[in-house]
C-alpha cells in the first residue's frame, strides 16, 4: 500500500508549482454557456480583461481572441454582460447548456 | 552575567521580544497588552531593533499583516488581549493551518459583555481549537521565559506552528516583580538565525499561499495539522532542556508542586498557582497530603503525562479562570480526558473562580482543598461545578 495522502501533501498547503491553476478545471460547473458570435465581435478584448478565469482563448501572433476555452468557463457570464459589441448587438449571448 | 531587575510582565516580554529581533511585528494596541507593544515600538524608534513595525487600524489586520509577513519568509511577533484576540479569531486558523510559525504574547483578559479590562482566560480559551500552540505563564519570569522558547518550539523544523504566550493581565503584565534576564547575545544565539521554509520573496521559486482545498484533500490536511500537534511535546521538551542550560531554570509540560504523595491535588493555570501553592504549603504544615499540578503546554494537551502525574491522587478540583457557560470550565474538560484512560479514577471537582479580575484569594484555596478532604475521606461529591469566590 503506498503511503496515506496526509503524509504527501506540502506543509501549510503552499503551492509549489507555479501557474497550477490551469489544472483546474472549472467548465462542469457551467449552467449557462457563451456563445462567440464573431461578426459582432470588435476585438476590444474586454471578455478577455474580465473573464476571472481563462476561458477566453487569444491567439498571440494576431493579438485576437478566438473561441472559448470552455473547460475554463463556469457560465458566470461576465463576459456577455461586459460585451460592447458592434451597433448594439452582442458578440456573446448567454444560452442554456446543453440546449 | 545575568541581570535581574524588578520589572512588569509586559517590560518582561518587550525586553524577551526586543533581545529576538524579529523582522516583522504588526500590532494593534489593547489593554492591559498596551504597554508591551508600545515599549517595543520604542525599541524600533530607538534602533534597538531592526524590526518593521506595522501600525495597523485593528487586530484583524495585525494579524493578517503577520501572516503575510511571515509567509513573505519573516520572523514575526505580535502581542493581544481579550476583544483583540477576538477579532483576530478567523485570521488565527489561517496562520496555523498555513504553518506559519508567528509568535504572539496575550496578556489574558475577560471577554464583553459586560465590558471588563482585568484579568481572565476566556479570551485564549476561546482561541483553544485554532491550531496554535499555547504556552501559560505563572509570572513574568515564565512569560519571559515562555517568549523565548516559543520562537524556537514554532520554528522548529518539524513542527512550523504559531505560539501563543498566555500571561495573566494585570496582575502578571502591571505587577513589579524580580526578574532574571538573559543577556543579548545568548537569546540571539539561543533562537539562531531564521530559517524560513518557503518564502514568498523567493521569487525564482514562485509558489502560491492559501489555495481552495475541496472535500477531496481538505479531511487530509486537517489530519496532517493533527498529527504535527502530536510531535509539538517532544520539541517543547527538548527546548526546555537546552533553555535549562543557558538560564538554570527548568521548564516541562506542566509544573508538579508537593505532588508526589499528594492524596488531594489542585490544578490550576498561571498566576493563581503562586496563591495556592503558599496555601497548599499551609496544610502540608497541619499533615495534610495536598499537591498542585499547573499545565504550562495547554495545546497540545499532555494526557497521558498528566493522568501519570495524576494517578496516585484521591481527589482533584479543577479551578478555571474561564468558563464554558452550560458546560464545564475548559480546564477541567481536559482534566477529564487525561484521567479517562486511568484505572482507578479520581473524584474531580470544578470551581470557576476570578473572572473579570475578581481576586482569587487564600480563602478560597482554602475553602477548595476542605472541600476536597471531605470528598476524599466520603467518597462523596455534592456539587460538581461551582462558582466560588462569589459576593454576599
Amino acid at each position: 500500500m503506498s503511503e496515506p495522502l496526509w503524509k504527501r501533501l506540502p506543509a501549510g498547503s503552499v503551492l509549489l508549482e507555479p501557474g497550477s491553476a490551469a489544472k483546474f478545471k472549472t467548465g462542469s460547473w457551467r449552467a449557462l454557456r457563451p456563445r462567440w458570435i464573431k461578426e459582432n465581435c470588435i476585438q476590444c478584448l474586454f471578455c478577455w480583461i474580465f473573464c476571472p478565469d481563462m476561458a477566453i482563448k487569444i491567439n498571440k501572433e494576431e493579438g485576437k481572441r478566438e473561441d472559448f476555452d470552455y473547460e475554463y468557463c463556469k457560465g458566470c457570464g461576465i463576459c456577455a454582460l461586459e460585451c460592447p459589441g458592434r451597433k448594439g448587438n452582442k458578440a456573446i449571448v448567454m444560452e442554456k447548456e446543453g440546449k | 552575567m545575568e541581570k535581574i531587575q524588578a520589572v512588569t510582565g509586559n517590560h518582561a516580554v518587550a525586553e524577551a521580544l526586543r533581545q529576538v529581533n524579529p523582522d516583522v511585528c504588526a500590532a494593534y494596541p489593547i489593554t492591559p497588552q498596551t504597554d508591551m507593544m508600545q515599549r517595543f515600538a520604542s525599541f524600533v524608534s530607538d534602533g534597538k531593533v531592526d524590526t518593521e513595525m506595522i501600525l495597523v487600524e485593528s487586530e484583524h489586520s495585525a494579524m493578517s499583516a503577520c501572516i503575510g509577513a511571515a509567509a513573505a519568509g519573516g520572523r514575526v511577533a505580535t502581542a493581544t488581549s481579550s476583544q483583540g484576540l477576538a477579532l483576530m479569531w478567523e485570521m488565527l486558523f489561517i496562520a496555523s493551518g498555513n504553518r506559519l510559525p508567528i509568535v504572539m504574547p496575550v496578556v489574558n483578559r475577560a471577554l464583553s459583555a459586560p465590558l471588563n479590562i482585568h484579568g481572565d482566560h476566556s479570551d485564549a480559551m476561546g482561541a483553544r481549537d485554532s491550531g496554535w500552540i499555547q504556552l501559560w505563564s505563572e509570572n513574568a519570569q515564565e512569560a519571559y521565559d515562555n517568549t523565548i522558547q516559543a520562537f524556537r518550539i514554532g520554528e522548529h523544523l518539524d513542527i512550523r506552528l504559531p505560539v501563543m504566550i498566555c500571561l495573566d493581565g494585570f496582575i502578571v503584565s502591571h505587577s513589579i516583580e524580580r526578574v532574571e534576564f538573559l543577556e543579548d547575545e545568548v537569546v540571539r544565539k539561543f533562537v539562531g538565525e531564521y530559517k524560513p521554509v518557503n518564502p514568498l520573496l523567493d521569487i525564482d521559486h514562485p509558489k502560491s499561499y492559501g489555495p481552495l482545498i475541496l472535500p477531496d484533500q481538505y479531511h487530509d490536511y486537517k489530519k496532517a495539522q493533527h498529527e504535527v500537534m502530536k510531535k509539538v511535546n517532544r520539541v517543547v521538551l527538548e527546548v526546555a532542556e537546552e533553555f535549562e542550560k543557558i538560564s538554570g531554570r527548568r521548564y516541562g509540560l506542566f509544573e508538579e508542586y508537593r505532588l508526589d504523595d499528594a492524596e488531594i491535588a489542585i490544578v490550576i493555570l498561571n498566576s493563581a498557582a503562586g496563591t495556592t501553592k503558599d496555601v497548599i504549603d499551609q496544610y502540608r504544615n497541619k499533615g495534610v497530603k495536598a499537591g498542585l499540578l499547573k499545565p504550562r503546554v495547554f495545546r497540545p494537551f499532555p494526557y497521558e503525562e498528566v493522568a501519570q502525574a495524576l494517578s496516585n491522587v484521591k481527589a482533584i478540583a479543577v479551578l478555571d479562570r474561564a468558563d464554558s457557560f452550560g458546560g464545564y470550565g475548559p480546564l477541567f474538560a481536559e482534566i477529564s480526558c487525561a484521567v479517562m484512560s486511568m484505572d482507578h479514577r479520581p473524584l474531580m471537582i470544578n470551581r470557576i473562580y476570578g473572572l473579570g479580575g475578581r481576586d482569587y484569594l487564600p480563602e478560597q484555596a482554602e475553602g477548595v482543598l476542605n472541600e476536597l478532604i471531605e470528598i476524599a475521606e466520603t467518597g462523596k461529591i455534592n456539587i460538581r461545578k461551582e462558582y466560588i469566590g462569589l459576593r454576599e
